[in-house]
């Protein structure tokens, strides 16, 4: 029998394309492993231990970067979506309007900018801030994590409020729904995918977050990622695999929920 | 508190002389009102102070960092040139050159290798069948999620003298001893294309999934070989891909702080950890902001180049 | 024998997936095109006359049997190396590319000189007459003169066997009927070797040389138009083509008992033996009507008629309660003089009635 033909076959693309996973993956995998190394290094290997979870676990500094990841995450999440929502409410479906375009970009601008240069910007200005108020809180960093994380809450938000027809709200104001209780009752249970889809993206994107963080944080105040990031240019331990992977985990955990929701609510 | 108005439908477009329309009127305010805050946290903390660093990189150096508020060029004159501090003679800031020029060049490097492994890699993911892709496609989305310093974490880990890398090189026998790799500019170009390349295979794949396969069929039974099928039938048709995913690469690679700084040690600096430098040890807050506007800046000319490629690749819907 | 034999299938099988899903969708086809004739594949979706089309073309491969070209085997080259081209029903033209570049495609793919190729292109373009579109974008023409590049696309190379995958099921009627004539006035300037595919059994009748009817993967029969639609060798071809009367009876000496009653002579070659039940097939324009009581005449009731212009249906009812269709010509006065009720003999056409094999 002859070899059937694939119109869809190009020479080593297949081959080139399998050797991207493995390469993709490897390393993950190889940092994964070494933080269940029994020895001190992260290239050699000396059994198989539970020790540097625990040691993170155990680890004050740990402890106070994670809460205050969390802490930071979940409060520029709650902000950034509830603006990401109202703003998505009041430029879509609403037809095209002057300074509409001017927004977008301003919404979206977060993405076009480089991080650095935000973080740069950002350290001017708090720094003359702190200078004037003396204040040394959080308050800097969920300001700043909730502005470059609008972007990210608003992207989905908007594609699914476009994609809900209104008929039902329609139906609605014509059973003699206010506009409020129209809103409350029947437009946002629709949205509600979307905007649990972007609360977690601005959760997630606002946790890993390391340049901005960086600049913006004053001296002590790390989060996992800064700490991480400090640790990198000491004596690297397994601690930093574990982390890792612990992080690793969670972002994997937020990703699968978001596609079955997806994959569901379609 | 503003009220949200249920849309009737799509709205025409705003047109210069048409009679008020309070309705109309009505929804253009309600939209703004909601955007309102939005755009507030935007503008105190993401635009805002930009602007604000552009006005800082016309000021004074600090003495311990810092800026003295006195009207001063020397910040943008540095970023290009520099001063002998014996004769004055004005020269070409190499240092500065240096750094700019291994920027851009493993920027364009990282977007060249990601293209030329993530093309293969989005092909295959948009060849697959149909029940398998979503498969394909949650393993490329879920490195393309990770921390970003996780990542370059995992790279340096891996290509490292006594890293698995060099290990398996020794291994098969191709090298004797280890080779240097880790802070040097091909570490760098490794983190980046390692950490970027989802960057392009996503949008290739957008491309390539809205590509009409029979396409194909015909490029082959008008005697093409598999080679010009590929280089004249289907890289000119999926190219608005090709320049989203090389703008997604080349832009964040041109300003990458971390993966620079982890992979590549004190000394290959990038722009991005230059522009730290200025904040930290240099104390130079003003060159500090020049620069970062000169990084903006060159973002925005490349920005504008995507936008001009994808209008000119408008034409060319596959026939239906 | 092989120098009039443009393309020939022998035993073509080819199943696609796998175990409990495997679907044959060409089931032992064998069949030969000769050099120069327009040969249509008629039948309704799904009968494989598609998969055979592109087992030709090369992008299927046969699960078994082979593919000849000009008596060679052609079964294991890939569609590139086979001088065969093929109007896609999609079109297929490449957006990025103008008219004139589609054209000379696949004469750039053989490394033609490029004279020849803007020569040839310009000859093509003349050919269906569109040499003002040249410069254009597929995307700015109407559907038919997209499908007239296709065509000429396809034809530039000069290839040996033509294939058109249903090319005209994507226009509207009149475009349709000019375009089937555009067809048949091109395979004949050309002498090229045209393989239609449709399921349009009108268009088969009309432009094609000979017709192969095919069903769920099979070849149900061959011939030219008129053989095929005066002589049906089975029940789909007579329902499929057309339409058909269809009366079951016994086999008896000198022709056949209608289980309606009465008895219907026929002359028949290889007629199955005596008392085998068989199917008998009659065109409604082959029967006549006969006043009720005439001698050897079928009897019949009429149900109703309908007036349809040229033509006028009447169906009948047979003792048995057998529906028959007849179309008369309708007369100079407009009035058939049909009676609901009234009775009636049916006489049919000498030679019109064709005993079928199933």
């Amino acid at each position: 029998m002859a070899r059937p033909f694939s119109v869809t076959a190009l020479p080593g693309f297949g081959l080139i394309a399998v050797a991207v996973f493995v390469a993709l993956y490897a390393p993950i995998v190889t940092l994964v492993a070494y933080s269940f190394n029994a020895a001190n290094s992260i290239t050699v290997w000396g059994g198989f231990s539970f020790r540097w979870y625990l040691a993170a676990w155990e680890n004050r500094a740990v402890q106070e970067a994670t809460i205050r990841s969390l802490i930071i995450a979940t409060s520029a999440s709650a902000v950034a979506t509830t603006l990401a929502t109202m703003a998505a409410l009041g430029t879509t479906r609403r037809g095209r309007f002057r300074g509409q375009t001017m927004i977008y970009v301003m919404i979206n601008q977060p993405l076009m900018v480089p991080e650095i240069v935000t973080a740069v910007a950002l350290l001017i200005v708090f720094a003359g801030v702190r200078v004037a108020t003396g204040y040394t809180g959080l308050g800097y960093l969920i300001l700043a994590h909730s502005a470059f994380c609008i972007p990210f809450a608003y992207l989905p938000i908007r594609a699914r409020l476009e994609g809900m027809d209104n008929s039902l709200e329609t139906a609605a104001a014509d059973l003699y729904a206010s506009p409020w209780r129209t809103f409350r009752r029947v437009t946002l249970p629709m949205m509600a995918p979307g905007i649990a889809a972007g609360a977690m993206l601005a959760f997630v994107i606002s946790l890993d977050d390391v340049i901005i963080t960086e600049f913006v944080k004053t001296a002590g105040q790390d989060t996992l990622p800064t700490y991480m990031l400090g640790q990198m240019r000491r004596a690297i331990t397994p601690e930093v695999n574990a982390i890792s992977t612990a992080l690793l985990a969670l972002t994997v955990l937020l990703l699968t929920a978001f596609f079955l929701l997806g994959r569901k609510r379609s | 508190m503003a009220t949200p108005t249920p849309a009737p439908g799509p709205m025409p477009p705003d047109r210069p002389g048409q009679a008020p329309d309070p309705i109309r009127a009505r929804q253009i305010r309600n939209g703004w009102l909601l955007s309102a805050p939005a755009l507030f946290i935007l503008l105190i903390a993401a635009s805002g102070p930009l602007a604000v660093m552009a006005v800082y990189s016309f000021l004074t150096p600090g003495d311990y960092g810092g800026v003295r508020w006195v009207f001063s060029t020397e910040g943008w004159f540095r970023v290009f040139f520099q001063r002998d501090i014996f004769d004055g003679t004005v020269s070409m800031a190499d240092a500065h050159v240096t750094i700019l020029w291994r920027s851009v060049r493993l920027s364009i490097l990282t977007t060249a290798i990601t293209f030329a492994v993530g093309f293969p890699t989005a092909w295959f993911i948009a060849t697959r069948p149909p029940s398998r892709r979503a498969m394909w496609l949650f393993l490329i989305t879920i490195p393309f999620w990770t921390n970003l310093l996780i990542r370059t974490f995992a790279i340096n880990e891996v290509i490292r003298n006594e890293g698995i890398l060099n290990s398996i090189l020794i291994g098969i026998g191709l090298i004797e001893r280890p080779i240097q790799i880790l802070y040097t500019d091909t570490a760098v170009l490794i983190g980046m294309a390692y950490v970027y390349l989802p960057l392009m295979v996503l949008p290739l794949f957008a491309a390539i999934d809205r590509f009409d396969m029979r396409l194909l069929e015909a490029g082959y039974d008008l005697y093409a070989d598999r080679w010009r099928v590929l280089r004249r039938v289907i890289l000119p048709i999926v190219r608005p891909g090709i320049v989203a995913g090389s703008i997604l690469v080349f832009v964040p690679s041109l300003g990458a702080y971390v993966t620079p700084r982890i992979l590549g040690g004190g000394r290959n600096m990038m722009i991005g950890n230059f522009i730290e430098l200025q904040f930290g040890q240099g104390r130079n807050w003003p060159l500090g902001a020049a620069l970062s506007m000169m990084l903006l800046l060159i973002v925005l000319v490349a920005l504008l180049f995507y936008v001009r490629a994808m209008n000119r690749a408008g034409g060319g819907s596959p026939h239906g | 024998m092989s120098d009039t034999v443009a393309v020939e299938a022998r035993r073509a099988v080819k199943t696609f997936g796998q175990g409990e899903f495997a679907v044959r969708a060409l089931d032992d086809v064998s069949v030969t095109i000769r050099k120069g004739e327009f040969f249509t594949l008629l039948g309704p979706s799904g009968c494989g006359k598609t998969t055979l089309l592109r087992l030709i073309a090369g992008f299927e491969t046969p699960t078994s049997g082979r593919i000849l070209l000009d008596g060679a085997d052609i079964t294991a080259l890939p569609p590139n190396r086979r001088p065969v081209n093929t109007v896609f029903q999609s079109y297929a033209l490449f957006p990025h590319l103008s008219v004139a570049q589609n054209i000379g495609f696949g004469l750039e793919m053989q490394g033609r000189p490029k004279s020849e190729v803007s020569e040839t292109v310009e000859r093509m373009l003349a050919l269906v007459q569109l040499e003002a579109m040249a410069g254009r974008r597929p995307g700015q023409l109407s559907g038919g003169q997209q499908q007239r590049v296709a065509l000429a696309r396809a034809l530039a190379p000069r290839p040996k066997v033509l294939l058109l995958d249903e090319p005209l099921s994507a226009l509207d009627l009149k475009l349709r009927k000019e375009m089937q004539i555009e067809l048949k006035r091109l395979q004949h300037e050309t002498g090229i070797t045209f393989v239609f595919v449709t399921h349009d059994q009108e268009e088969a009748l009309t432009m094609s040389d000979r017709i192969g009817v095919m069903s769920q993967g099979k070849i149900l029969q061959i011939g030219d138009p008129r053989s095929i639609y005066t002589a049906p060798n089975s029940r789909f071809v007579a329902s499929f083509i057309g339409e058909t009367n269809f009366l079951t009876g016994r086999m008896a000496p000198g022709g056949v008992t209608l289980d309606s009653g009465g008895m219907l002579a026929l002359e028949a070659a290889n007629a199955p033996p005596e008392g085998t039940p068989v199917t008998v097939a009659v065109r409604p324009e082959q029967v006549r009507l006969a006043p009720g009581d005439e001698d050897g005449a079928l009897p019949a009731t009429i149900a109703h008629w309908v007036y349809f212009g040229t033509d006028t249906h009447c169906h009948l009812h047979l003792a048995d309660g057998t529906g028959v269709v007849a179309r008369l010509q309708s007369p100079a006065s407009g009035d058939p003089g049909l009676e609901r009720g009234a009775r009636v003999g049916l006489r049919f056409a000498p030679g019109a009635v064709q005993l079928l094999g199933d």
